[in-house]
């Protein structure tokens, strides 16, 4: 009985230090969590509660220009973000070995992940433009035929695919080579004594190493290139015929060319459950 | 690590055929903005004419394309400077309490800050459009404004977090001590100790800003209220647009950027990657 008594107090002025600290928490987090519930909870809801009419999904998936720009999105971001994924875990090692021609070739390697967008679309539409273009003229030059790269499905496609890479390569081959230097130096020299080759280094020391930083990295780009707007609006627009579509393209014709919107809810809302799947494995992975 | 032999050779091999990756298509915008409208038809490796013309078009906007070139400018710089703003008081305030107050709750705003940084961006486009005209924000920049905001304050409370933590408790202790509270705690005592990470923040939201297509494009029409990358993505509208005068607004509108980058590479990087590798 005395011992709550006496507790009473204490525990009351704990709680209250509590409280005042979760509301002085709040009162710093307000500005955050009211854009937020404003500008992110309350449109997800809202897309979700358009996008409730199933009779949306059956017009969509009658559409042949939507299952196409589905496989669209599967092969731009399957292939894009794996291949730039490799390519990087491989340069990181380049970066890694001590020379002057690699340190200046790290600096002029930054200028595509430094130059916005546009610009960088812009080069590869003009150099592989049919007529006027200059991987044609190299062809040409070289005695081959020139060929229409924009203008064909699969080479729209790989034109944006390449350009993908060209972009985001620099960026994650830096994040590589930050991995690579936080690998104790003790298991390559413990390797260096049992006489590993190069290529048993990375096989057994190296990859094992970097394999959580690989995935967490292939999986975060996978989620920011499934909504990619930019690189084939400004690279194709969709043509030819529609057919080089992605997601948000897509939804973008269809919303603000077509006036449907609904179409365009019901494109998002497609991907929507496979992209929440992605980002909770993420938030589990990243915490 | 040195390299020896057939070793170096294909080591060189691969950085000189990386090298050529890398700086030909930059190589090749700036060419075409010092090429005239004639030779633009006549594909080179080269500029057999260099001309200044184009630059000069574009400043005089004595073109009809670049005929509000100042204008798209100044709405691209305003709406940058207002997000940096607002994302770095929104991200400082925010890693405060995320940093130096346990508080109940705060896990879910870690959560809410990290999904909002991965979800793409695009996905919410619909019902951000309908929001806004809900709120006849449509045409105004307070509307990209917005959205820029929301895409780069995660980012930034998480690096100021992230950074924050990293300061010793005793500081503000001590400074609790002697009676300061929690908001000259903040401005005395925290806001000069992020200094550092706060560059990279600015940097990073002024630049997101800086390059943002889609939400420009679907919140601001007319040749007065575009952004330089709206009026750029307007050149496709018609066949005969001068590219190389497109190419000269592309290398115009890339500078900025480009010398953030080199200017605070060692910020940004440092900042991007301990937060990916730390993740791990």
């Amino acid at each position: 009985m005395s011992e709550s008594a006496a507790a009473g107090p204490i525990a009351a002025a704990r709680s209250e230090r509590w409280l005042g600290r979760t509301l002085l928490g709040l009162a710093f987090c307000g500005p955050l969590v009211a854009v937020f519930l404003a500008l992110v909870l309350y449109p997800i809801f809202y897309m979700v509660y358009m996008g409730l009419d199933w009779d949306i999904y059956d017009a969509i998936f009658d559409d042949p220009i939507f299952i196409q720009t589905l496989w669209n999105t599967a092969i731009f971001v399957g292939v894009a973000v794996n291949a730039k994924m490799f390519l990087a875990l491989i340069l990181s090692g380049l970066f890694s070995v001590q020379d002057r021609f690699s340190r200046v070739l790290s600096g002029l390697f930054l200028l595509p992940w430094a130059i916005p967008s546009l610009p960088g679309i812009l080069a590869f539409r003009w150099m592989l433009n049919g007529q006027w273009g200059i991987a044609n003229k190299i062809l040409n030059d070289l005695g081959f035929e020139g060929y229409p790269w924009l203008v064909r499905r699969p080479t729209a496609l790989a034109a944006a695919i390449v350009y993908h890479i060209w972009k985001y390569l620099p960026f994650w081959t830096l994040i590589f080579v930050a991995g690579r230097r936080s690998i104790p130096k003790e298991l390559y020299e413990a390797g260096e004594i049992d006489g590993t080759a190069p290529l048993q280094k990375f096989r057994y020391i190296t990859f094992p190493m970097l394999r959580n930083l690989y995935m967490i990295c292939s999986l975060l780009s996978m989620v920011f290139s499934l909504g990619d707007f930019v690189i084939i609006r400004i690279m194709t627009g969709g043509a030819p015929g529609d057919s080089s579509h992605v997601l948000a393209t897509l939804a973008y014709r269809y919303a603000f060319q077509m006036g449907n919107v609904d179409w365009a809810v019901g494109t998002f809302m497609t991907a929507l459950p496979i992209t929440l799947l992605f980002i909770f494995i993420l938030m589990r992975w990243v915490k | 690590m040195r390299l020896r032999g057939w070793r170096r050779i294909a080591f060189y091999g691969v950085c000189t055929a990386l090298l050529v990756w890398t700086v030909f298509p930059v190589y090749y915008m700036v060419m075409l903005s010092l090429v005239s409208w004639e030779d633009l038809f006549k594909p080179r490796l080269y500029v057999l004419n260099p001309t200044f013309e184009n630059y000069l078009q574009t400043f005089t906007q004595s073109n009809y394309f670049v005929s509000r070139f100042w204008v798209q400018l100044w709405n691209s710089v305003s709406i940058a400077l207002v997000t940096t703003a607002a994302v770095l008081v929104i991200g400082t305030l925010g890693s405060y309490a995320l940093a130096r107050i346990r508080f109940r709750g705060s896990r879910a705003i870690q959560n809410m800050t990290l999904f909002t940084y991965i979800i793409p961006s695009s996905f919410l486009s619909i019902p951000f459009f309908k929001l806004m005209a809900d709120y006849d924000l449509i045409g105004t920049r307070l509307a990209v404004i917005l959205v820029m905001i929301t895409f780069t304050s995660p980012y930034a409370v998480w690096i100021l977090w992230d950074y924050g933590k990293t300061i010793p408790p005793d500081i503000d202790e001590a400074a609790a001590i002697d009676g300061a509270g929690p908001l000259a705690v903040f401005f005395r005592i925290y806001l000069p100790l992020i200094l550092p990470p706060m560059v990279a923040i600015a940097t990073y939201a002024f630049l997101y800003s800086w390059n943002e297509y889609l939400y420009a494009v679907l919140f601001l029409s007319g040749e007065k209220n575009i952004t330089v990358p709206v009026a750029m993505g307007n050149f496709l509208a018609t066949d005969d647009a001068p590219w190389n005068i497109l190419m000269t607004v592309s290398v115009l509108y890339s500078i900025p950027p480009v010398i953030f980058y080199y200017c605070f590479r060692r910020h940004l990087v440092s900042g991007l990657v301990s937060g990916a590798v730390t993740g791990v």
